[in-house]
């Protein structure tokens, strides 16, 4: 902290004497930020950075946990047995498909739920508290109702299919799975997506009735345009959202049938197979995918990195 | 806007199609919740047989009403440490000029977009060797932290549009500092506050992943996490009353949030989102 903040060239023609005192007080406002965020940012970097590291460090070991006097460094051999296992791949592969879907299906129907929220006069309170309770239950509780109405001979939805159990065939089952993210998730997208249409001047939308566009001119050459920040955000967070499932397909198949997810193999690595130095790993291929999918998103469709609207 | 009777209709039945479609499933756990033992293999929408037993049954069982004061109180503490804690780091990016504030926000941004499942590993280990492993403070630590960075963002954006020159009018009117904040400023700042109490504790009430990793027993774990380990009476006997009634239970906090604090809910799920 030796040399002078560049944020007093704010006045330039000011005398030294006053510069040195606006330095100070520029100096003082730092210590005040930094000492404000610490704690924030002890914690955070205590149970995430931290926990980080460690599982970089143990996905480089042997580590069992019912054998722990087997540890020892073995290179990349934990990644050479993942990335050439076809459960890693089947896994990888499911929850693609799971979030690709999802993510697709919602923003249709959070596109028409946000254009009802927002044109609609009448009951637009009641729809828009309705919506948030798929938002705001517990997935736990919700996959539960999904399980039970796909149960034979206990569900209504199982009964209205002739008694179909769809949770025992793979890709039956990841289509309940997309169903039930689907129900709970489209909620928090058409919030989004409606905030997005809130920025949409009405009078632009006047202005292209009036030289004759139609309704669906409107939608796609002036509001989508012009909502595409929000899109771009909203598909972003349910991107890494969906690509982390796990609730839904704990409760609706536990990952039988070739259901799970990267993650549901991940937590079963570590509690069946109790192999710490494998699940480390694991994590950090998940870490790298979740890391791919974002500079996706920010260099390929130039989605403006939430957060960065903060800076003033 | 001028709409006809035709466009009126059309409207009230995509509505009412809304408002049927996010109810159904709520509906059908709450019914099921009130089938007999007996008729709950009936595959019928609503109970034909009604029953208060399941409720009974697991309010009366240290199974379920033990992780049910977990997830209060363990969500309520989470809660309260995440808030004060985020409120302090985001009056500094709101207010303060100093570097490192983007750092602050991307990293704050990349702890909430990742993976649960990256932690859970390590946390476990590592709370195993600290005796943190199923106990409250091994649950608070990461619900504090994976909420802190929802809770920064935002609180930095409810707390960007304070008028924050008010403090300095009531000071220039004869106020002492803690009078501006406390009759000024606070009162301003509550509604943000609040609205991101609720998101985090939505957040730590819902959350199962953790609960489930790094918890064994009742001693910790939440009421998610418990319900979806509960057993039948006998190995024969399926436990789908007491789930479903376990289910409603957890889901009744969630409905009188909703009814109290929807425009809450709303304004902090798209406050820092979409601006700008």
């Amino acid at each position: 902290m030796t040399t002078t903040t560049p944020v007093t060239t704010q006045e330039p023609a000011a005398k030294g004497r006053r510069r040195a005192r606006l330095s100070e007080g520029a100096r003082a406002e730092r210590r005040l930020g930094w000492l404000l965020c610490a704690p924030a940012v002890i914690v955070m970097i205590a149970v995430t950075a931290y926990p980080i590291g460690y599982a970089v460090f143990l996905s480089f070991e042997r580590y069992i946990m019912s054998a722990p006097q087997l540890t020892k460094f073995v290179g990349f051999s934990n990644y050479g047995a993942i990335l050439t296992s076809p459960f890693w791949w089947r896994a990888l592969w499911v929850t693609i498909v799971i979030t690709a879907v999802s993510v697709s299906i919602e923003f249709v129907l959070g596109m028409l739920v946000a254009l009802l929220m927002y044109r609609t006069i009448w009951g637009r309170g009641a729809v828009r508290t309705t919506l948030l309770i798929p938002y705001g239950i517990v997935t736990v509780a919700a996959a539960f109702s999904w399980l039970y109405a796909w149960t034979p001979s206990t569900g209504y939805l199982s009964a209205a299919f002739g008694n179909a159990a769809p949770l025992v065939s793979q890709w039956q089952a990841i289509g309940v799975i997309i169903l039930a993210e689907i129900w709970k998730t489209t909620p928090f997208m058409a919030l989004l997506l409606m905030a997005g249409l809130s920025l949409v001047p009405e009078d632009l939308l006047k202005a292209a009735k009036v030289d004759g566009a139609s309704a669906w001119q409107r939608f796609i050459r002036v509001m989508l345009p012009l909502m595409k920040p929000a899109i771009l955000v909203a598909l972003l967070f349910r991107t890494l959202d969906a690509f982390r499932i796990f609730d839904n397909i704990f409760i609706l198949t536990s990952g039988n049938n070739g259901t799970g997810s990267v993650s549901i193999l991940t937590y079963d690595n570590l509690f069946t197979a109790l192999n710490l130095g494998l699940g480390s790993a694991l994590s950090v291929l998940i870490l790298i995918c979740v890391a791919i999918i974002a500079v996706v998103f920010i260099k390929i469709f130039g989605t403006a990195a939430p957060g960065t609207d903060l800076r003033r | 806007m001028a709409a006809t009777a035709r466009q009126r209709t059309g409207w009230t039945t995509a509505n009412i199609v809304a408002i049927v479609l996010a109810l159904i499933p709520v509906v059908w756990i709450l019914s099921l919740s009130f089938k007999t033992p007996g008729s709950i293999t009936d595959p019928t929408f609503f109970p034909t047989h009604w029953t208060w037993s399941n409720y009974s049954g697991i309010l009366t069982s240290s199974t379920f009403l033990r992780p049910l004061l977990n997830s209060i109180g363990i969500g309520l503490i989470s809660t309260l440490i995440a808030v004060a804690l985020a409120s302090m780091a985001a009056y500094a990016v709101a207010r303060l000029t100093f570097p490192g504030k983007q750092v602050l926000i991307g990293v704050s941004l990349l702890i909430a977009m990742f993976p649960p499942i990256a932690l859970a590993t390590p946390l476990f280990n590592i709370e195993r060797v600290l005796g943190l492993f199923n106990s409250w403070p091994g649950l608070i630590i990461p619900y504090v932290a994976t909420g802190l960075p929802l809770g920064i963002y935002t609180l930095s954006a409810f707390f960007r549009e304070i008028p924050w020159e008010l403090e300095k009018a009531a000071k220039v009117d004869g106020a002492t500092p803690a009078q501006a904040f406390l009759r000024v400023i606070a009162p301003l700042a509550a509604p943000g506050m609040v609205t991101t109490a609720i998101l985090v504790f939505l957040f730590c009430w819902n959350e199962f992943l953790l609960a489930i990793t790094l918890t064994a027993t009742t001693t910790a774990r939440t009421a998610p996490a418990a319900m979806a380990f509960f057993t039948g009476n006998s190995q024969f006997a399926v436990p789908t009353g007491s789930i479903s009634a376990a289910a409603v239970i957890i889901t009744i906090p969630i409905i009188i949030f909703v009814l109290f604090f929807q425009r809450r809910i709303v304004a902090g799920l798209t406050a820092g989102a979409v601006k700008g």
